[in-house]
């Protein structure tokens, strides 16, 4: 099965815009301002977003316009957030979304975030 | 199917409906050897099936009326055998939990009127036993109840499944045993007689001795061709389903439950708004307030999807279950607890069918008690 990113940016737009810097389960990576964060990951390489919370299974973005909920990260300690839906920006931490969320023990010092559609 | 048009389909038994209801009774009658079809509506039906909220509740039922308790708790009772059986026969696993349910009070009135509701149940039945819970035994028994919850009533007779894995189970294990499903089947008509229904339905015909209407809120208009009276109603509900979380709640409550998968299930409206299956904003803001008010820590959980089902109701709030005096053969079946009684329509009802006794709890539920004028209200 092909895993390698279906989403390349064209030349010409990806070099006439500005970057953002933002982590990715503390790796570095560099992506183009304006894009969603799933756009940003698939083109950075990553193709696993998240494990399922039944069987653990890796999961991928899959219809990249907020209907599939494949796309789940935790973003800035906020979790299950579709990642196609919610644009870059700066100093942004992003995890991958590892099963269910945990309502019990949730992070320190977080707002929740409402999602935008 | 196509083979069906223009050509007479034979059989033991017609169940009009394959629904909850509809595909348990036809279950039933399958495993014990009876050749039997089942008409399934198309996608434009009202189908509560698909809508439900998944309980297997016996607390508080059939508190001004014993033959449902008694029903129930029957119904209750065999849940984990029939569960079993589904499995065997269709490697569904409908995921029953019978671990006890909690109702969740919000006021002295509210946990007043439970308790005097509960007490009136055990006084009749005897064999009824239920916990009053003050809202420190709740905490203790529920760590992350909220403090608006002032108390609850418990009892470990409840339950709940996963309904849509029901529903598939029922349709695999009743074909598995021989009953032929056949979708999208609109019924026009039934002519009736002596020993013989005719079911026209568009250019398809099915024939059989016996039938049986569990239509939902269909059985009304098909009742009276057939000498029986079901006046049904819908009467909505809407749902609020959450993202997938990890295992909090491990009781399912009135108004708040954890699904087998994670998702977090809310709802406890009833509703009379005709045949609109719709969802309104100040419904679903209340059934969200009230589930945070049980649980403050889904206040940050997100919703992810919502919808309004239909009730099938009579007058009263409880079930039909009548053979017609006119028509001998000829029996409706229609409740709103379509999840709840499935152990019972398939291993108690059926036998009724064949020809052998009514079930005993049955008498009182049929659709002639409301031939009168009286008034009545929703005991659910």
């Amino acid at each position: 099965m092909r895993t390698d990113p279906l989403f390349q940016p064209v030349v010409s737009e990806a070099r006439a815009t500005r970057s953002v810097s933002l982590t990715f389960n503390d790796q570095p990576l560099t992506v183009p301002a304006g894009i969603s964060v799933a756009a940003a990951l698939l083109m950075s390489g990553i193709s696993r977003f998240r494990a399922t919370p039944v069987s653990e299974s890796p999961r991928a973005p899959y219809c990249m316009m907020g209907v599939c909920f494949e796309c789940l990260v935790d973003i800035d300690g906020v979790p299950n957030r579709q990642s196609c839906l919610i644009e870059v920006a700066d100093n942004m931490r992003i995890r991958s979304q590892e099963g269910a969320r945990d309502l019990i023990c949730q992070p320190m010092n977080v707002r929740t975030v409402e999602v935008q559609s | 199917m196509s083979q069906d048009r223009h050509k007479v389909v034979q059989s033991d038994v017609i169940v009009v409906g394959g629904g909850l209801v509809g595909a348990a009774v036809a279950y039933g009658l399958a495993r014990g050897g009876v050749d039997t079809v089942i008409l399934d509506q198309g996608d434009n039906a009202f189908r509560a099936s698909r809508g439900n909220f998944g309980l297997v509740w016996v607390q508080g039922k059939g508190h001004d009326l014993p033959d449902y308790a008694r029903w129930t708790r029957s119904s209750a009772s065999r849940w984990p055998a029939f569960a079993q059986a589904m499995m065997a026969d269709s490697g569904v696993d409908v995921q029953l939990k019978q671990p006890g349910g909690f109702h969740m009070c919000f006021s002295d009135k509210e946990l007043l009127e439970r308790q005097a509701r509960l007490q009136t149940l055990q006084d009749t039945l005897g064999d009824y036993p239920f916990e009053m819970l003050d809202a420190a035994d709740l905490k203790a028994r529920l760590p992350l109840i909220g403090p608006a919850v002032i108390g609850a009533s418990y009892t470990a007779q409840d339950g709940h499944v996963n309904p849509l894995k029901l529903l598939r189970a029922l349709h695999t294990s009743a074909q598995a045993k021989g009953a032929q499903l056949r979708s999208s089947v609109e019924v026009d008509r039934i002519d009736c007689a002596p020993g013989e229904f005719r079911v026209k339905a568009g250019q398809r015909c099915f024939v059989a001795p016996r039938i049986v209407l569990a239509a939902g809120l269909g059985n009304p208009a098909l009742a009276q061709q057939v000498g029986l009276y079901a006046p049904v109603a819908p009467n909505r509900g809407q749902v609020l389903i959450s993202e997938r979380v990890r295992p909090f709640l491990d009781y399912p409550t009135i108004n708040v439950r954890q699904t087998d998968e994670g998702t977090v299930q809310l709802g406890d409206s009833m509703e009379e708004v005709g045949l609109d299956d719709g969802t309104s904003t100040e419904v679903l803001a209340a059934i969200a307030k009230r589930g945070v008010a049980t649980f403050p820590l889904l206040r940050d959980v997100r919703l992810v999807r919502a919808w309004g089902a239909l009730r099938v109701l009579s007058p009263d709030g409880l079930p039909i279950y009548q053979q017609s005096s006119k028509y001998p053969g000829a029996f409706v079946v229609t409740c709103h607890s379509g999840v709840t009684l499935a152990a019972a329509h398939a291993q108690r009802i059926t036998p009724w069918v064949m020809g052998g006794p009514r079930p005993d709890e049955l008498k009182v539920f049929s659709g002639d008690r409301f031939l009168t004028d009286k008034v009545f209200s929703h005991a659910h």
